[in-house]
C-alpha cells in the first residue's frame, strides 16, 4: 500500500511549482485543468516556461497574469472562436516580449512521447518543404541509419510539472480516464513532477476493477488534488460538458486588457479555491453543463484466475 | 438569421454565399472513406457529407477519434460528442503516428489564411515571422495533414487577402512551385500524400490542373468572373469548359440549417 498523495491545489502548485519551471498542462480541449492554472496565478509564479499542444484560454489567462516568459506549443487560438489575445498583444507588432517554439501537433506528441521513453529525439515524417524548420531550429533533417531517406526529427521535451485533470484517481495517484486521451499519458511520463487534478477520489478497488481504464500509474504521481468542476470551462466526459459560452465570452474580454485584468481579479486573485469559483459560477449556469443523458459503457469481463 | 438571398427564385431556392460553399465541399466528399476533419468550416462540410453524399464515410478528429458520429455539430475541435458512439478514441500519438503517417486517410479537410495558385497554405503569420503583423494559429496538426493524407481538400473564402501570389509563411505543403517539382519531391522524400486536389470557395469550385494550379471548374450562382479575378492575387486558370455549381437541394438547406448549423455560426 502506498501513502496517500491527496493534497490541497495550494499545497501542490505551492511544493511542486517553481519560478522559472517548464509547465506542461495537457488535455486537448478536453480534461484542462484550469483550476491549476489559476492557482498558478494566484500564488504570482514567474518565468515560466509554459507547453501545451493547444495553449487555450487558461494560457491566455496566465500570460495576462505574468506568469510566463515563453511557450512551447503547436495551436495557438481559442478553438472554435479566434485569437488568443492577451497572447497576441505580447506576439505580435511592436511587442514580442513573449518568446515562442513552436511545433505541429504531432512534433509536440512526438516531443513528450520522446521525452516519456527517454530518448534523444523522435523522427517523423512532417515539416518536408514547409518553413517551420526554419522558424524552429530545434526541428532537424535527419538520414535513416538503414540508407532509405530522410526524416525530420524533434528533441524530447522534459516538462519540470505536468498537470493533467481526470476523471477519477485513487489516493495513490492512480489515475483513470475515458474520453479524449490527448497527449496526457506522455506528458505526465516526460515530467519530472506530475499533479493529478480529479473531479472523484476512488478506493484503490475501482480502479484494480477495471486496469486498462488506468492511463497513469501512481509511480510517476507526486499530488492528488480533488477539486470537482476544476476543468471549466473546459469539460469531462460524461460529468459535465464544454461552456462554449465561457470561449466565446472571453473573445471580447480578452481584447480589453483593463477587462482582462478585471476579469483576473473577479475569478482568480479574489477567490480562494476552486469550490468558490464553482459557487460564483452558479447552479443554473453549471446545471445546463450537465449531459442531456447516461451514455453507460458495457460491462466487460476481466475473468477471475487463482 | 440574416442571410445574403443571391438565388431570388422563391424560397426554396434562397441560399447564403456560405451555404453554397458547404453544399459544394460536402459533394466533393461523394466516394470517400476516411476523412480527417477540421475545425470551423471543415467540421460543418464533413458532417453534411456524412448526411447525403457520403454515409459510410469514417469521420477521423485529430483529438483522437476514428469513426465519430456527433449527435451535434462541435464548436471546437475536441467535444464530448465526437467520443460517445465513435469506433475508437486514440491517444494523440497513436492518432498521428499510425492513423495518419501509417496511411490510413484519404482525405484532410483543410482551412487557411493564405493559400498560392499551387496550394500552399499559410496558418502561421501575416508578415515577417519574428515580428508578424499578425499572428495565426500556427500549424496543428495541417502540416502533417497536408504531408501524409492521400489528398488535401480546402474550404475557405475568397479574398484577395487569402489568394495570395506569395504566402507569407508556408504552414502546410501543396504543390509547391509546381507539379512537376512537387511530384519528385513526393517521391524522392516518401510522403503519402499526393497533395491538394480541389478548393471550395464561396464563389466557385477549384480543382488543380497537370501543371498544379488551381483551375476553376465550377462558378456558384450569383458570382462572377470578374468577382472570381477581384479577389485573386494571380491571373487564373479557368476552365474552358467551365460550368454553374448545381444550387443547394432544399434537403441539404434543411440540415444545414435546422441540424448543423441553427445558430447561424458558419452560414452567417
Amino acid at each position: 500500500m502506498s501513502s496517500s498523495k491527496v493534497a490541497t491545489m495550494r499545497d501542490a502548485v505551492g511544493a511542486l511549482v517553481r519560478d522559472g519551471d517548464t509547465v506542461a498542462i495537457e488535455g486537448f480541449t478536453h480534461l484542462i485543468s484550469f483550476a491549476a492554472g489559476h492557482e498558478i496565478i494566484r500564488q504570482r509564479r514567474r518565468d515560466l516556461v509554459l507547453a501545451r499542444m493547444t495553449p487555450d484560454v487558461i494560457y491566455d489567462q496566465m500570460v495576462a497574469a505574468g506568469v510566463a516568459r515563453k511557450l512551447i506549443f503547436s495551436w495557438l487560438g481559442n478553438p472554435g472562436v479566434g485569437g488568443l489575445h492577451a497572447i497576441r498583444r505580447v506576439t505580435e507588432g511592436a511587442d514580442t516580449s513573449l518568446e515562442l517554439e513552436e511545433y505541429s501537433h504531432f512534433g509536440m506528441v512526438a516531443r513528450y512521447a520522446a521525452g516519456a521513453a527517454n530518448l534523444p529525439f523522435m523522427p517523423l515524417r512532417s515539416y518536408f518543404e514547409t518553413d517551420l524548420p526554419v522558424a524552429n531550429p530545434l526541428i532537424r533533417l535527419i538520414e535513416s541509419p538503414y540508407g532509405d531517406g530522410t526524416v525530420y526529427a524533434v528533441p524530447p521535451l522534459k516538462p519540470d510539472v505536468t498537470v493533467i485533470h481526470a476523471q477519477r484517481a485513487d489516493a495513490a495517484g492512480n489515475t483513470q480516464v475515458w474520453g479524449l486521451l490527448g497527449c496526457q499519458k506522455e506528458a505526465a511520463f516526460a515530467a519530472d513532477r506530475v499533479i493529478v487534478v480529479v473531479e472523484e477520489l476512488v478506493d484503490e478497488a475501482v480502479i484494480r476493477a477495471d486496469p486498462n481504464r488506468t492511463i497513469v500509474p501512481g509511480i510517476v504521481v507526486d499530488a492528488v488534488v480533488v477539486e470537482p468542476w476544476g476543468a471549466h470551462p473546459s469539460y469531462v466526459q460524461g460529468r459535465y460538458d464544454r461552456d462554449n459560452r465561457f470561449y466565446r465570452d472571453w473573445d471580447a474580454i480578452s481584447r480589453d486588457p483593463a477587462a482582462t485584468d478585471q476579469w483576473l481579479r473577479d475569478w482568480v486573485y479574489d477567490l480562494d479555491g476552486r469550490a468558490a469559483y464553482a459557487e460564483k459560477l452558479g447552479d443554473e449556469r453549471l446545471r445546463a453543463l450537465l449531459p442531456s443523458g447516461p451514455a453507460p459503457s458495457g460491462v466487460v469481463d476481466y475473468g477471475e484466475y487463482r | 438569421m440574416a442571410v445574403e438571398r443571391p438565388g431570388g427564385a422563391g424560397a426554396a431556392a434562397a441560399f447564403s454565399k456560405s451555404e453554397m460553399m458547404i453544399v459544394a465541399a460536402a459533394r466533393e466528399l461523394a466516394g470517400q472513406r476516411v476523412c480527417f476533419v477540421g475545425v470551423g468550416l471543415p467540421n460543418i462540410a464533413v458532417n453534411l457529407a456524412k448526411r447525403t453524399v457520403a454515409p459510410d464515410m469514417e469521420l477521423v478528429y485529430e483529438a483522437g477519434v476514428f469513426g465519430a458520429r456527433p449527435a451535434r455539430l462541435p464548436l471546437s475541435i475536441g467535444d464530448p460528442t465526437i467520443v460517445t458512439g465513435a469506433t475508437a478514441v486514440t491517444s494523440m500519438w497513436e492518432l498521428f503516428a499510425f492513423y495518419l503517417q501509417g496511411g490510413l486517410i484519404d482525405v484532410g479537410f483543410l482551412g487557411a489564411a493564405q493559400i498560392d495558385r499551387f496550394g500552399n497554405i499559410n496558418t502561421t503569420v501575416i508578415g515577417e515571422y519574428a515580428h508578424p503583423k499578425t499572428r495565426l494559429p500556427g500549424s496543428g496538426g495541417a502540416c502533417e495533414i497536408a504531408i501524409n493524407a492521400r489528398q488535401i481538400f480546402v474550404i475557405m473564402r475568397q479574398s484577395a487577402r487569402s489568394f495570395v501570389e506569395r504566402i507569407d509563411f508556408r504552414t502546410s505543403p501543396g504543390n509547391l512551385g509546381g507539379a512537376e517539382k512537387a511530384e519528385r519531391i513526393r517521391r524522392e522524400q516518401g510522403w503519402l500524400g499526393r497533395g491538394p486536389s480541389v478548393v471550395v470557395t464561396d464563389l466557385g469550385i477549384w480543382h488543380f490542373d497537370e501543371t498544379g494550379e488551381m483551375r476553376l471548374d465550377f462558378l456558384h450562382p450569383g458570382a462572377t468572373l470578374d468577382e472570381i479575378r477581384a479577389t485573386l492575387g494571380w491571373d487564373p486558370h479557368i476552365s474552358p469548359s467551365l460550368a454553374p455549381t448545381p444550387v443547394p437541394t432544399p434537403e441539404e438547406l434543411r440540415l444545414i440549417r435546422d441540424e448543423l448549423d441553427p445558430e447561424g455560426m458558419y452560414t452567417k
